[in-house]
Parts: C-alpha cells; structure tokens; sequence
C-alpha cells in the first residue's frame, strides 16, 4: 500500500541464509520513518518456508509469487514478476542486496517501469517523508546522496553489510500473500544449464574476516601463509589486483574498483601498498589491519591497526599467537 | 554477425575529481578521462568474437564531444563503426535514461546480435546499464560474464558462464544478447601505432536526440528521476595504531586487540 516498504528476498533455488533477510533491518528503520508497514516479496518456486521466515524477520506481510517457471533466478522471468507487484501494489521503497541476483532483479524491474534506481547504496534515511540514498562514488572518496521525486517505487540496491542484521523472533508472523503471477517459458530468453560450485568456500562479500595480500607476498606461495592465518581465524582469502594480475590467486578473489567490495568485520592487508582502487574496495571495513615493511606506504592512513615489517615474520607470528590464544 | 561494444569515457581514477556542486554533476570537461576500465574487456570481447564469427564491430558511446577520444581509441584497435550519441539534452542522464539513449542507438545500427558492456563504470558505479540495456530491448540479459563458452549465430544462441557468488553459472541464452563482462574475462590488447595513425584522421560521426527519436523530455537531467541532494567526502578514519616493538610484542597485542573484537571464534 501508499509508503510501504518492500524488501525482496534473495534465494537460491530456494536455499536462504540468515543474510537474505539482512534488509529487513533497515527496512524497519525506514517504514517507521514512513509510518508505514514493512513488506517482503520472493519469488519462486516451493517457496512458503521462506515467506514465512521473512516474517520472523519483522516483515509483517510477505508477498509470494510462487510457480514452477520460476524455480532457478533468472532475470528476465524474476523482474517480471517484481514489475507486476510493483504495478499492482505501488510500494513507496523497493529494496534489493546489491548481489548479482539483486542487481540483475533491480536493474530489469526499474527499467520495465521506467524507474530510477540508485545502487548500491551505503545509507539510506527518511527525511521530510522522502528517502535519502547514499552511494560511494570514485572509489569511494565521494559520497553521493539522491532523492527519487519521479518514480515509483524508489528502488534501491544495497551494499551487503552496510546495515545492522535485523534480530530473529520466532515468535513473530507475517501474513503471507500468495499472488498467482506466471509468465510464459518461451517468452524467457535464458537457460540455466548448470551450477559449478566455487572452490573457494568463503565469499568475501558475506565475509567477516579476510586477509589479503599484494605484490607484496613475491610469490604465490606467499599465499599459502595468508590461506592458514585465515583458516585459524576463520576468514576468507584475498587479493590486490597486483596480486591477480602477477597470477598468484584467482581473480574472483581481487579486492578493489575492478573487483569486489568487501565490507569485513576485520580486513588484514598484507603486502598491499593501499592503491585509490583496492581502498575503493575495502575502506569500509569496520577493522583494517595493515602489514606492510614500508612506514610510508598509504595502507597505513586507513589502517586501524598497523605493523611494520615483513609479512613472512609478521604472519607466522600471529598464526602461532593465534593458534595459542584461540586454543586450536 | 553484428556486434556492438558500449564503451563510457570516464574521469582517471587518478585525476583530480572537480564537482559542478550545485548542478550535483560532474565537471567533465575539466577532467583527465579514460576509457572505462571494465569496457576495455568489452571491446577485447567483441575483437575476440570478430575473430572467431566474422562480423562487424560498432561501438557506441553515450556522451560530451569529448567523449570522441574514447571512441578513436576504438577505432585504433579496429572496430569497424562508432558512434557518439551525444546532445546538450543528454547531459545529467540517469541510468535509465542512458539505457535509453543507447538502447535508441543500437536499434538505429539494426539487426545487431550481441552487445558487449563492461560490468560497471569506475565513476558512477552503478553497474546496472547492462541489465537496463537488455531489459528495454527485451534481449537476453547476460551479467556478470566471465566467459563466453560458445555462439552460434545462425542458431541465434550464445552459452556463457557467469560469475556469481559461491560459483559459476553456465547459462544458454538466446540472441540478441546484452553481455556485460567481468575483469579476467580476456586480456585487452593494445592499439598499434599503425591503427592510432589511422583513427586520428577518422572521422567520428555523432546521433543526437532527433537522429534516435529520443524524447528530450524524458533524458538528461530533465528526465532523471534521481536527483542528486548532496556531495561529500566521507569523514577520514580514526587516526590508526602503529604497533612498536619487536615482532613478538607486536603480534602478541594485534591478536590480543582481534579477539577483543570478538569477531574470531
Ligand atoms: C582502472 C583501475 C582499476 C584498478 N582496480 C584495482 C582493484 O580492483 N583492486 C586493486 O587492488 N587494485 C586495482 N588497481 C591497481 C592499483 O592501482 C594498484 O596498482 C594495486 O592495488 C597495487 O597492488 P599492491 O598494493 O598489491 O602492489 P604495490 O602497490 O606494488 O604494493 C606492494 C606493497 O607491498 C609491500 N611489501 C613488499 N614486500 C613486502 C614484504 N615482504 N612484507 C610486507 N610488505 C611488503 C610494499 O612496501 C608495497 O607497499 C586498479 C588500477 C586502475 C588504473
């Protein structure tokens, strides 16, 4: 309904974690602003335990377009679907995870209806009943804030992270509207035709801890040290766009404008000099730790925590501290 | 096989930013730009396609006259066309409207199969054209490409893999097709001397809004529908702590401070 909040629910062939319901948090935040109700929608197949979790999440209606057509994501057939609920039920917010399922959904959907978006966004507000979104731009040493006076809904995509996790009540319920909305199979473009799982179990985007290294490591065993400190502490693993580039680690790992955007709990630099384009990638990271064996070099401005010296006396010393302190 | 590389003139992620503070814009003009990094994979992509289909290249680019020197470029390393989209009344042009401009320009080329994008532009980061691209032509929308596993054009079909989180998706699409690509998808090449010599005394021709039948209304900043509010500089981290001493006090505080934290488990 007028000013409702409406946040879409991410899944994978319908497998959810805690993360796919991580915008209900600010959600909340921005329909009281609205004084209006948070919503969630999925879309799907065999989906009525993840509509019915989204309520445990604080939506207080969820809205469920559930058929076989749309088992597997694929863009054109998921946007739309959004594209119709939005027509139908004219929410004042939509918001996405700026993922590659979020982005591709949002992307499709405002461009059916011909809507602004403003991606990726790092801050969201109500403000004299209109929404506020904040984006970094230029590798984040700008930040851009706009307002939507044209469209409806104003959608949004977010940077994973950037907000709180909204708290569990099993307790609480939302009622659950089933919309019976297909589209046609021949009229859909692509075919998922498999899933190759990444070696790589940790994805960065979602992770807490990470350590990456640069140039500096010289090697690629190098990494080798950085995979066990993460495996100690339980982190994820990456890299500069020196280190991708110099073919020591893949290039899904790069952190940075040209690769991904990370947002840790705790991010340690190891042999990374702190380059506009990797800071682009990493300096919203709660905690940076940077181990670098030159004083001047930039990683240290942003570094909460820093050490100079070598990375090859500096990490074993902390993977035996660890191994001590953590009891492994 | 007719092939279209979008390609953006940005600012040098080096260079200076300078704000039109007020118009919340960009002062291009003033600025060192370059090609977009992710769409020197794009134009590499469609190189590499040429190569192995046939075909012909145009590469289109949304933007100030300027904007011509990204367009040489292209031309440097071969493609066949370019075209500027370029008009007063594009300027300030949100995503949609962009989409929009080149989404008027492409269906102008005509019968074009696969348009290659770059996954997102250094300067506005929104990374969401591609998408709005395929979604307004109503074409197979293909993001996140790091790999073109095979075409075949008569069969009007293209498979790719995208590269999504906690893996890889190989995906069967039908062409025409948007294709926005991943850094690592190839590696560009560079122009040679002969090819700059040439481009430099070809002529770039330009569309405008009359030429694409692009309603001036609903592009620019008279069509946007986001406006910008406000620019800022995000307030400098906390002056950080130098750890002193030897390695082993200095590891001994750094792992005390992270478990602190109470993050690592
Ligand atoms: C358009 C564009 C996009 C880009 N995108 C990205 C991106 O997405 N991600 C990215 O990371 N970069 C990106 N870059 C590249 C970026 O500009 C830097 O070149 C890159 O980040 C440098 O990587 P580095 O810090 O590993 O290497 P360097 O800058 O070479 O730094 C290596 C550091 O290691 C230190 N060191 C050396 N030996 C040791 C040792 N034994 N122990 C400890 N420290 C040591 C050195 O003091 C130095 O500070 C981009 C560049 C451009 C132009």
């Amino acid at each position: 309904m007028a000013n409702d909040v409406w946040v879409y629910i991410e899944h994978k062939e319908g497998a959810v974690t805690p993360m796919s319901f991580e915008l209900l948090g600010i959600g909340k935040t921005l329909a009281d602003g609205f004084g209006s109700n948070l919503c969630a929608f999925v879309v799907g197949e065999g989906i009525d335990a993840i509509a019915k979790e989204a309520g445990t999440y604080g939506a207080s209606k969820v809205f469920a377009v559930d058929a076989g057509v749309f088992k597997g994501f694929r863009a054109d057939a998921y946007a739309k679907a959004t594209a119709f609920l939005f027509d139908k039920y004219k929410p004042e917010v939509a918001l996405f995870r700026a993922t590659s399922q979020g982005t591709d959904i949002a992307a499709a959907a405002a461009a059916q209806l011909g809507s602004g978006i403003c991606s990726d966004a790092i801050g969201l507000a109500v403000d004299g009943g209109k929404l506020k979104m904040t984006k970094a731009a230029f590798g984040g040493n700008y930040t851009v804030t706009v307002v939507n006076e044209k469209s409806q809904p104003q959608i949004a995509t977010v940077r994973p992270k950037a907000f709180a996790m909204p708290e569990q009540d099993a307790s609480k319920s939302a009622e659950v509207v089933k919309e019976s909305f297909v589209v046609d199979e021949a009229s859909l473009n692509t075919k998922v035709l498999e899933f190759i799982k990444s070696a790589v179990a940790i994805n960065l985007v979602e992770a807490d801890i990470i350590v990456s290294g640069g140039r500096g490591l010289g090697n690629a065993e190098g990494f080798d040290l950085l995979k066990e400190l993460a495996e100690v502490i339980g982190g994820g693993v990456g890299a500069s766009r020196a280190a991708v580039d110099s073919g020591w680690i893949t290039v899904d790992q790069q952190v940075g404008q040209t690769g991904k955007t990370v947002k840790p709990k705790i991010y340690i630099a190891c042999g990374i000099s702190g380059a506009i384009q990797h800071l682009a990638g990493m300096r919203t990271s709660d905690c940076i730790v940077a181990i670098n064996k030159d004083p001047d070099a930039p990683i240290f401005k942003a570094a909460t925590f820093g050490i100079v010296g070598d990375y090859k006396q500096v990490v074993p010393k902390l993977i035996e501290k660890f191994k001590g302190k953590l009891g492994k | 096989m007719k092939i279209v590389a979008c390609v953006k003139q940005v600012p040098d992620t080096e260079a200076e930013v300078k704000w039109d503070i007020p118009g919340g814009k960009l002062k291009r003009d003033a600025m060192d730009c370059v090609t977009n990094a992710f769409d020197e994979y794009a134009i590499e992509e469609a190189l590499l396609t040429r190569e192995n289909h046939d075909g012909e290249i145009v590469a289109i680019s949304m933007g100030p006259e300027k904007a011509m020197d990204v367009l040489r470029n292209c031309l440097a390393l071969t493609v066949n066309e370019v075209k500027l989209c370029t008009d007063a009344a594009f300027e300030g042009s949100d995503t949609f409207a962009t989409a929009s401009v080149l989404a008027a320009a492409i269906k102008k080329v005509g019968d074009v199969d696969i348009v290659y994008c770059g996954k997102q532009s250094t300067d506005g980061n929104t990374g969401v054209v591609g998408a709005a691209l395929a979604s307004i032509l109503g074409w197979s929308q293909l993001t996140y490409v790091s790999k073109i596993r095979s075409i075949d054009g008569a069969g009007k079909k293209i498979v790719v893999e995208r590269a999504i989180e906690g893996g890889t998706e190989v995906v069967e699409a039908k062409l025409p097709a948007v294709v926005s690509v991943l850094k690592g998808i190839n590696e560009p090449r560079l122009p040679n001397l002969m090819g700059i010599r040439k481009a430099s005394k070809m002529e770039i021709p330009q569309w405008n809004a009359a030429d694409l039948g692009v309603d001036t209304g609903k592009v620019g900043t008279a069509g946007a529908s986001t406006k910008v509010v406000e620019i800022a500089v995000p307030p400098p981290r906390g002056a950080g702590e130098i750890l002193k001493g030897e390695i082993e006090d200095m590891a001994n505080t750094l792992t005390d401070k992270l478990i602190d934290l109470k993050v690592i488990k």
